[in-house]
């Protein structure tokens, strides 16, 4: 692996740019290394292991018990990639991407690093750029003390911190249970667990149970939910959330089978399972559909991951949720495909080599249906009933405003919401308010997330500086090529 | 009003601003409209526009037009039911030198003796008055006082709601493929049946040549992807909308702080995909342009970029009006990058003369014959 330090450092143009360095792109680069393909690795974040195995080489958390053996697993595939030929840009953010004119078939990426950007080439693209939280909004969310388990885990993982006083931690999905017991080996004092997860979900998950027996989330999935549940104050089929406090979080206030509580707290985490990260593959012009089982919209792939647009392939969790361990196999297989489509690798090669990875991730992705169909929230934490709730942070836009919006003015889709409401305009892109705009104009309409559609992205994907911009380097032909 | 009506007095191809604003006023004039539009109204150049609501700077054959359009702008609420975001505090253009500004004091005379008064000069001192941030070295330029900018999309379809209260019928995601004569009435055909109609109009944006070409006039029109982009929210430091006239560039500061950031330099349409190319090293020049202009612009993060679709005619001046061809078909197209602002006003004339055979608002140096008879 050859680290790039400096914006200077990176070639004009690579065979494969692999942008993320979760496990997905870790293995792609890897792999593609191995086939002899020039591969660059870049990543925002300062060290590899992407969201799973944040930090997994700097973190100071030395307790392996507070973490977890499946985080620990990340130093080995980090390990794998650092005795690769691949070049490494951390602390690197891809924020374009479009096709290279001067060159059909290749790309043109923009990418920063340290306050300097450039632009440079490259033939094959692979996306890694993982999952994000499912938006969550409840009233109050926007209060000081509120924020997403994600984004604690992130702060115990890179920087070994932890929130402090009472902790409630609400939501659901099978990560909601590692976290809380993370939280807790980390010494957390979690007040309670309050869990959506609609009581009818088991009866529409119970068909994809026989899969889920065979699959290696089974034993796992059940000793995280036991201990949780063993350990902490764990209140099941809540149906209502809402934060309150002035200035500051004060209460959790629930519902649970027709009966209020309120809980005292200082912090708050929500988290509502996580669903692919579109942004990049959207401004970049891949097709998407929306997959009803994950709720979520996710790239069209074909088996080596590749999207609609020629050359640009979508690993790991971005082309759909399947968790850490097939994050690395689809990465592998995606560089099979990238390798093959460069001419390094015969179809026939592709296809002996990717047969066991693919045995292997059909195997790691059985079982993925059935906590689809049970972790599927709640309608009400999708669209939020509560015409106050803010849905967009960025510009302060509520449900009522959407809904209102849908009704009245006849606005059909997310794209014609940003012109009334500049939901989604913000630094965030739609990042948090996509998911619940969709869902807000679909329920007023009467239609459903896939009729609706999702907003139209732009880059840059990640805010780039004026400064950045304007130092950009400029080739002799494109000065010229503007004074027209 | 029918979503299966299939003849009207007059069919109205393209739902931008300019087919909207054209198609409501016909309807206020009485007349049955339908309005077809292949994809939904707003979605091209009208939707994604910079907003700027200008009269500065106008090429003096638009300027009528354009007086027209403002008057309309500054009422635009009572007309569309919707205020569509339009905020007037005014248009700059910086000179950035002495020759710059001997410019600017030719055009202003210029149009005094032609009677035109909504451009004034003004000096170094009021200029810093009135944009504090500018660089220091500016010596003045004009100032168009009653300009201002709306929001695009919700701008455009405030006019199609509009024209639909009135009657009109408005048939979104409807492809035109082709226009033919049958009998006295043009047929035109799209991807949802056939529709009828005496008279037609031609307001199919960076589109239009292929319907012109189908009526046997055809017009070297350019498609061209002008592209923006718009910064995170800084401190309120500037009202009015800024243009220089030496480089490209104009800027636009929101109530909410966010910066708009345009100027011309072009990326690449892909038309029959409804797709633009950002090229992100003339963007760079914009932001180097800004760089030099507003030092306190330079550590804003830009948020997003995008490009439109538009038609631009050799001249940069929009074809409008009657065919040359034939008596029952107007074209209104090829605005060349400034037309938001012309749409009010341009559909409110367009339906006179469709309505009436004239207009007191005179035209003239806009006919496509300008295109057809001179080769
Ligand atoms: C907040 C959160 C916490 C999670 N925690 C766990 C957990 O503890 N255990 C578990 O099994 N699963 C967890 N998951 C699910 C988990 O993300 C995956 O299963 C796994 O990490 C997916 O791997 P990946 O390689 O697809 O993406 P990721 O591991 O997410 O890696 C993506 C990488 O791409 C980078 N990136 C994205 N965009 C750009 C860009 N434009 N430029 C440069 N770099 C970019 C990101 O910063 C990140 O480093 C979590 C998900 C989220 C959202
Ligand atoms: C980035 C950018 C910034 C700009 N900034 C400004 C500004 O600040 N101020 C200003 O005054 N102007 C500005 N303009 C120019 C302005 O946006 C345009 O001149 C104006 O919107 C043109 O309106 P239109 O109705 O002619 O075209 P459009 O809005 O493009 O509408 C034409 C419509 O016709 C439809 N159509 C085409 N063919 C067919 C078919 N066969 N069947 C059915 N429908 C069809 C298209 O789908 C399209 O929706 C800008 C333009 C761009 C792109």
């Amino acid at each position: 692996m050859t680290p790039i330090a400096s914006i200077e450092q990176l070639a004009e143009s690579y065979d494969l740019v692999v942008v993320g360095a979760g496990p997905a792109g870790l293995s792609a680069a890897a792999r593609a290394a191995e086939l002899g393909l020039s591969v660059l690795l870049a990543d925002e974040n300062p060290a590899p292991g992407g969201q799973i195995y944040r930090a997994v080489t700097t973190t100071p958390v030395r307790n392996r018990a507070i973490l977890g053996e499946d985080y620990w697993r990340g130093a080995d595939i980090v390990a794998r990639f650092e005795r690769s030929q691949a070049a490494y840009a951390p602390r690197c953010t891809v924020w374009s991407i479009g096709p290279d004119e001067a060159a059909p078939g290749s790309f043109e990426l923009g990418l920063s690093l340290d306050g300097k950007a450039r632009i440079i080439g490259a033939r094959q693209v692979i996306l890694a750029t993982g999952a994000q939280e499912r938006p969550f909004p409840i009233p109050g969310w926007t209060l000081p003390g509120v924020m997403t388990a994600g984004a604690a885990q992130i702060a115990l993982k890179s920087a070994g911190a932890i929130p402090s006083g009472r902790t409630v931690i609400a939501g659901c999905g099978p990560l909601l249970y590692l976290l809380a017991s993370q939280l807790a080996a980390a010494g957390c004092q979690i007040a309670a667990v309050l869990d959506t997860t609609p009581s009818g979900n088991w009866s529409k998950a119970l068909g994809a149970i026989p899969d889920f027996l065979r699959s290696p989330y089974l034993a796992k999935g059940l000793k995280l939910m036991l201990t949780a549940r063993r350990k902490l104050r764990f209140v099941s089929g809540v149906t209502s959330l809402t934060a309150t406090g002035s200035g500051k979080l004060a209460t959790v206030q629930f519902e649970q089978g027709g009966r209020t509580g309120t809980i005292a707290c200082d912090t708050l985490l929500l988290h509502q399972g996580v669903i692919p990260s579109v942004n990049f593959s959207n401004a970049a012009g891949c097709a998407h559909d929306f997959d009803v089982e994950q709720h979520a919209w996710v790239p069209r792939v074909d088996a080596w991951f590749a999207s609609t647009v020629p050359g640009i392939a979508i690993a790991g969790d971005g082309a759909g949720i399947g968790g850490a361990e097939s994050a690395a196999l689809r990465g592998e297989i995606a560089a099979f495909g990238a390798a093959s489509r460069l001419g390094k690798l015969s179809e026939a090669e592709r296809d002996r080599q990717a047969a066991p990875i693919r045995t292997e991730l059909d195997k790691k992705l059985r079982g993925r249906r059935f906590l689809d169909l049970l972790y599927k929230p709640a309608p009400q934490f999708l669209a939020p009933p509560r015409d106050e709730t803010i849905i967009c942070r960025c510009e302060e836009v509520t449900a009522g405003q959407v809904r209102d919006a849908a009704r009245r003015l006849g606005v059909t889709g997310p794209n014609q919401m940003k012109a009334f409401l500049r939901c989604g305009m913000g630094p965030c892109q739609g990042r948090l308010c996509g998911p619940t705009v969709v869902e807000l104009i679909a329920e007023t309409r009467g239609s459903t997330p896939a009729e609706t559609g999702y907003y139209r992205l732009r880059p840059p994907i990640k805010p780039v500086t004026l400064a950045e911009l304007a130092a950009l380097p400029q080739t002799e032909a494109s000065v010229k090529a503007v004074v027209r | 009003m029918s979503a299966e009506r299939r003849s009207a007095d007059v069919i109205v191809i393209g739902g931008g601003i300019h087919g909207c604003s054209t198609a409501m006023h016909c309807a206020m004039r009485g007349l049955s409209v339908i309005l077809i539009e292949k994809d939904h109204a707003g979605r091209h150049a009208s939707g994604v526009n910079a907003g700027g609501v200008r009269q500065l700077a106008r090429h003096v054959a638009e300027i009528p037009l354009s007086n027209t359009s403002m008057a309309i702008w500054h009422n635009i609420a009572e007309l569309v039911d919707d205020d569509c975001g339009f905020t007037s505090d005014g248009q700059v253009l910086v000179a950035e030198d002495e020759a710059d500004l001997e410019g600017c004091r030719a055009r202003v005379a210029d149009l005094t003796l032609r009677g035109f008064h909504h451009e004034e000069m003004i000096d170094a001192k009021e200029l810093r008055e009135i944009v504090p941030a500018v660089s220091e070295s500016c010596p003045g330029g004009v100032i168009s006082r009653r300009d201002g900018a709306a929001i695009p999309l919700r701008a455009t379809q405030a006019f199609k709601r509009k024209a639909e209260s009135l009657g009109a019928t408005i048939r979104e995601g409807v492809r035109v493929t082709r226009v033919e004569q049958d009998g006295p009435n043009w047929r035109v055909v799209t991807d949802a049946g056939d529709f009828l109609a005496p008279r037609i109009v031609n307001a199919a944006g960076a589109w239009a040549d292929r319907i012109a070409a189908d009526l046997g006039e055809p017009v070297p029109l350019e498609v061209i992807a002008p592209m923006l982009m718009i910064t995170a929210p800084l401190p309120a430091f500037i009202k009015p909308v800024v243009i220089l006239r030496g480089r490209k560039l104009s800027f636009k500061q929101f109530g909410n702080g966010t910066v708009l950031i345009g100027g011309g330099h072009l990326g690449t349409p892909l038309r029959d995909q409804n797709v633009t190319l950002l090229d992100w090293r003339k963007l760079a020049i914009s932001a180097g342009t800004v760089w030099d202009l507003f030092p306190i612009m330079r550590g804003a993060p830009i948020v997003r970029a995008w490009a439109g679709i538009e038609a631009r005619m050799p001249d940069d001046l929009p074809v409008f009006g009657r065919s040359a061809k034939h008596d029952s078909v107007y074209h209104q197209f090829g605005f060349s990058a400034h037309g938001f602002q012309l749409g009010p006003g341009a559909g409110a004339v367009m339906a006179e003369i469709i309505a009436t055979g004239r207009s007191n608002v005179p035209i003239d140096g806009l006919d496509i014959a300008r295109f057809t008879t001179t080769h």
